[in-house]
């Protein structure tokens, strides 16, 4: 799979001029802080992921534009093409439009083991996604495929925006994504009913111990 | 200095050098493609793979430092095992299409793989394939051949000083380009095609046109500017394919300007290929007889005050030289080779040198340049002026028309009045002039062509004077020309002789007849209308346009001449193809039209012409070297530094892409302005 990043495949969607709003403004003085002078440039991944959520805010679609990078190169002193790298260069960029939810499957070793190829079919009976990278007609979802996401414990795993979603399975998959389009996420984490990645069906040892409330995920926003 | 055994050969190498270079020192050749000696270093192809004993592992010798009592082996079965697979592995990608590339016969990836690449390939998967990307008319892409070594990216960023390349993207997507789709902004760019290791970047008007197996390869001097950067010019039967630089460490590097480079087009179309003489108005074509003979009938018997001659900016000194003793013995004084009326002064040759020498730009440590813009006027000299920004330290400003030049620039002023700012001390950059131990200042064309352009020479002179540029062992005050024959001229004195008429005046109808060699940047419609003009040289460009003779003569390409760049030096360009149709190496024809009239010039082959040359300025007896010059002689040039005016300066050179006959006959040209310069095109539609 090449993506080729030309403009071409991205035009139309592209807007004229990006500015940063006042709440991108408060964080990047602060993130601009961190950084000796002179040594601003290090602030381009901050910045590109303030630029992503400010779009998410703006327009319901979390990516970055060509325009969002220039006025990253600009403010941060750096070539755009230097900004143009490292967002093209990380996953987690979006430099395409996404859908209001972004569903990233996790296909690696584990996840694969564990039957991520059952919540990739889900996610495209579900949404009449095809394949990898595309939009559901609707324009609510976008799946991609991403390598392991570090939360291995709780195999397949499936991110949403910022959320994981874990042990999912077919039936799991097609109940969130029918809360989705409800506008209507449940909390992230395990969706079998495990605490955490603790063993299924409940604690083997350690029994006696009384867990406090705080312990558990916290499952929140 | 660590001690490195290579192969059994025992060699010392500055610490810090890397084993790469350890291995050169001991001839021992590794295999690269993302190393490369002008460029920082990325260790990404992994073709350099040697053994250090005492590693387990092969490592990537460009990027691994050498330390003292090292061992290195550059051919153990280790190492050749590990190339050949790296090879394999840059082969998976790449498509193998050597037959229908232009890069083979000239590439690094077949020859590597030559010694290291496998007979047959494992490889049963499908290949990726990468978007070609557009970097503008000079250079073609085909980026699935592309390795990814980084080299074009590290020289746009590094040495042409346009970051606009970028690797984006990674992985198997990972692909070269400028993500936006827009040509290269750099004048450099031809360069790329010659540091692609592969066939991805390759010249667009070359593309498909010859092998290099074909070519017949000779050593030739550039004249599209003044720096006379060394090349090579190939050519197959009677044609000039292609233009390469050639390594000149002291002029050039390993650099070529993009008009330099590309303008081989225009040196087959609209040629002058026989003789022409007016009738009733109407050029029309005529034997050289006849040409010679319409000449002679005006010059007989005419007062020799009443002739005059104009040599242009691509001329060779031995046709310069030819026309002066031609014009010498028919009695004129009238000689100019300031077409566009640069007040430079000829007195001592310090006063128009670039006399710190390009080379010695790496040791300055302040610049000031007055009236230029060395990124349009001089490509490469002007590489070496951000090389050394690079090295770091060094504050540099600029008084003209305020413009990117590859390195951060203090734009201090427009107009000269701001030298004497400088000199008294009250501009704040006088302050890195003096502190600077080898300040230097860089004096362009746009500074001397006006009224007061020898105010402004003094002015800049005095300051040198001034903030202590001028030693015994460090001359930098610098005159940066933009002819390429210029400096010859000068040498050879053809200038104005005593009583004589210079090029205002002679147009002005201050002569009867006026010889123009090679001369088309003289304004031809404001020759005074009764003056006859006789055109000597190869494009039918301006001034042949408004001659009443015209006598076809050879382009630099097609006769050995003699070029004094702007620092001086003293270079020779070989004969590489004949002229096309009746035309004449120039000397010879001026040697031929003078014995019409009944005058031998003293030389009867290039040899003695050269001895002549040699005898009246003994410069030209030492070709090729340059001694680094001290200013010894402090007495300033004769304008009057006070009498610089606040009139703002101009740029010399507005299109880099066309600035004479044969850049502006070239299509590769004209499409480099359509692309650079839309206005510019606009304007002259
Ligand atoms: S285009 Fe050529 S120089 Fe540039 S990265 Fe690819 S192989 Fe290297
Ligand atoms: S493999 Fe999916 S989270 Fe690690
Ligand atoms: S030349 Fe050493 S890694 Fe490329």
């Amino acid at each position: 799979m090449v993506d080729s990043m030309t403009r071409s495949d991205r035009d139309g969607a592209e807007p004229a001029d990006f500015t940063f709003d006042a709440e991108s403004e408060d964080k990047i003085a602060a993130i601009l802080e961190k950084y000796p002078s002179g040594r601003q440039a290090s602030a381009v991944l901050p910045l590109l992921d303030l630029a992503q959520r400010q779009m998410k805010r703006q327009s319901g679609s979390a990516w970055v534009p060509r325009a969002a990078m220039d006025a990253i190169a600009t403010r941060l002193q750096m070539p755009p093409i230097r900004v143009y790298e490292v967002a093209t260069f990380y996953f987690m960029f979006n430099t395409k439009p996404v859908g209001k939810w972004h569903l990233q499957v996790c296909t690696t070793t584990p996840c694969w083991l564990r039957g991520s190829d059952a919540v990739v079919d889900t996610c495209k009976r579900v949404t009449g996604i095809r394949q990898f990278g595309e939009t559901s007609a609707d324009g609510l979802f976008t799946m991609t495929e991403v390598e392991c996401l570090g939360a291995c414990v709780n195999a397949p795993i499936l991110q949403v925006n910022d959320d994981f979603y874990e042990d999912m399975d077919a039936a799991t998959t097609e109940k969130l994504l029918e809360a989705l389009r409800q506008n209507a996420p449940p909390p992230p984490g395990s969706m079998s009913g495990r605490q955490a990645s603790a063993p299924a069906g409940g604690p083997i040892t350690l029994t006696a111990l009384e867990f406090p409330e705080s312990a558990t995920p916290s499952g929140g926003e | 200095m660590a001690k490195v055994t290579v192969d059994g050969i025992e060699v010392e190498v500055p610490n810090g050098a890397s084993v790469l270079q350890a291995a050169e020192l001991a001839g021992k050749e590794i295999p690269r493609f993302c190393y490369h000696d002008r460029l920082s270093v990325a260790g990404n192809c992994r073709m350099c793979l040697v053994e250090v004993e005492k590693s387990p592992k092969p490592v990537a010798s460009c990027a691994f430092p050498v330390a003292d009592g090292m061992v290195v082996k550059t051919d153990s079965p280790m190492v050749r095992q590990a190339r050949r697979s790296v090879m394999e592995f840059l082969l998976i990608n790449h498509p193998l299409d050597c037959p229908i590339c232009d890069q083979g016969g000239e590439c690094d990836l077949q020859d590597q793989s030559m010694g290291y690449g496998m007979d047959s390939s494992r490889y049963r998967e499908s290949k990726r394939a990468v978007k070609d990307k557009n970097l503008g008319p000079l250079v073609k892409t085909v980026m699935t051949r592309c390795i990814q070594c980084t080299r074009c990216v590290r020289f746009a960023a590094e040495i042409a000083g346009v970051p606009e390349l970028g690797a984006t993207a990674r992985g198997e997507s990972m692909e070269i380009g400028t993500y936006v789709e827009r040509a290269l902004s750099s004048e450099l760019s031809g360069n790329l095609i010659d540091i692609c290791p592969v066939g991805a970047l390759t010249s667009k008007p070359y593309a498909f046109v010859a092998r290099p197996w074909e070519l017949k390869k000779i050593d030739g001097i550039d004249v599209f500017d003044a720096v006379g950067c060394n090349i090579r010019i190939d050519t197959r039967g009677p044609e000039v394919l292609r233009i390469l630089p050639r390594l000149n460490e002291d002029v050039n590097e390993e650099w070529l300007g993009d008009k330099s480079r590309f303008s081989v087009d225009g040196l087959k179309r609209r040629r002058l290929d026989r003789p022409w003489v007016r009738k009733d108005g109407k050029l029309v074509e005529a034997s050289w007889q006849e040409a010679f003979q319409a000449v002679a009938d005006q010059i007989k018997g005419r007062d020799g005050a009443r002739l005059g001659a104009i040599v242009g900016d691509l001329c060779d000194a031995e046709s310069m030289l030819a026309l002066k003793d031609l014009m010498t013995a028919l009695g004129s004084a009238n000689l100019d080779c300031r077409q566009d009326g640069a007040r430079l002064e000829a007195g001592r040759r310090d006063f128009y040198l670039f006399n710190t020498t390009i080379a010695g730009i790496e040791d300055a440590d302040a610049i000031l340049i007055i009236g230029s813009n060395p990124r349009r006027e001089a490509p490469v000299l002007n590489a070496r002026i951000r090389k050394r920004w690079l090295a770091g330290g060094i504050p540099i400003a600029a008084l003209g028309v305020p413009a990117d030049l590859t390195y951060p620039v203090q734009w201090i002023g427009q107009s000269p009045k701001a030298l004497t700012d400088l000199r008294r001390g009250t501009e704040g950059f006088a302050q890195a002039m003096r502190e600077a131990k080898r300040p230097m200042i860089i004096v362009g064309q746009g500074a001397l062509r006006r009224a007061d352009g020898a105010d402004v020479l003094a002015a800049a002179w005095a300051l040198a004077v001034a903030c202590g540029a001028m030693s015994p062992d460090w001359h930098g005050f610098n005159v940066l020309q933009l002819a390429a024959a210029r400096v010859a001229a000068l040498d050879l004195g053809f200038l104005p002789g005593a009583g004589g008429k210079d090029v205002a005046t002679m147009l002005a109808g201050g002569v009867d007849v006026l010889w123009l060699l090679g001369a088309d940047e003289v304004d031809a419609a404001a020759i005074d209308p009764k003056t006859f003009v006789v055109y000597q040289g190869h494009h039918g460009d301006r001034g042949a346009a408004r001659a009443d003779v015209v006598l076809p003569g050879a382009a630099y390409t097609e006769k050995d001449g003699t070029y004094v760049n702007t620092e001086g030096r003293v270079q020779r360009s070989e004969f590489a193809v004949f002229p096309p149709g009746d035309a004449r190496e120039d000397w010879r024809i001026l040697r031929a039209f003078a014995e019409t009239l009944g005058h031998r010039l003293p030389y009867d082959d290039l040899l003695s012409l050269r001895e002549r040359m040699a005898s009246i300025a003994p410069v030209f007896g030492r070709v090729g070297d340059l001694p680094r010059r001290g200013a010894v002689d402090l007495t300033p040039p004769a304008g009057d530094p006070e009498a610089v005016t606040d009139a703002p300066f101009q740029p010399a050179v507005v299109n880099y892409y066309q600035t004479d006959p044969i850049s502006r006959a070239s299509a590769t040209m004209a499409a480099c302005s359509a692309t650079y310069y839309p206005a510019l095109a606009e304007a002259a539609e």
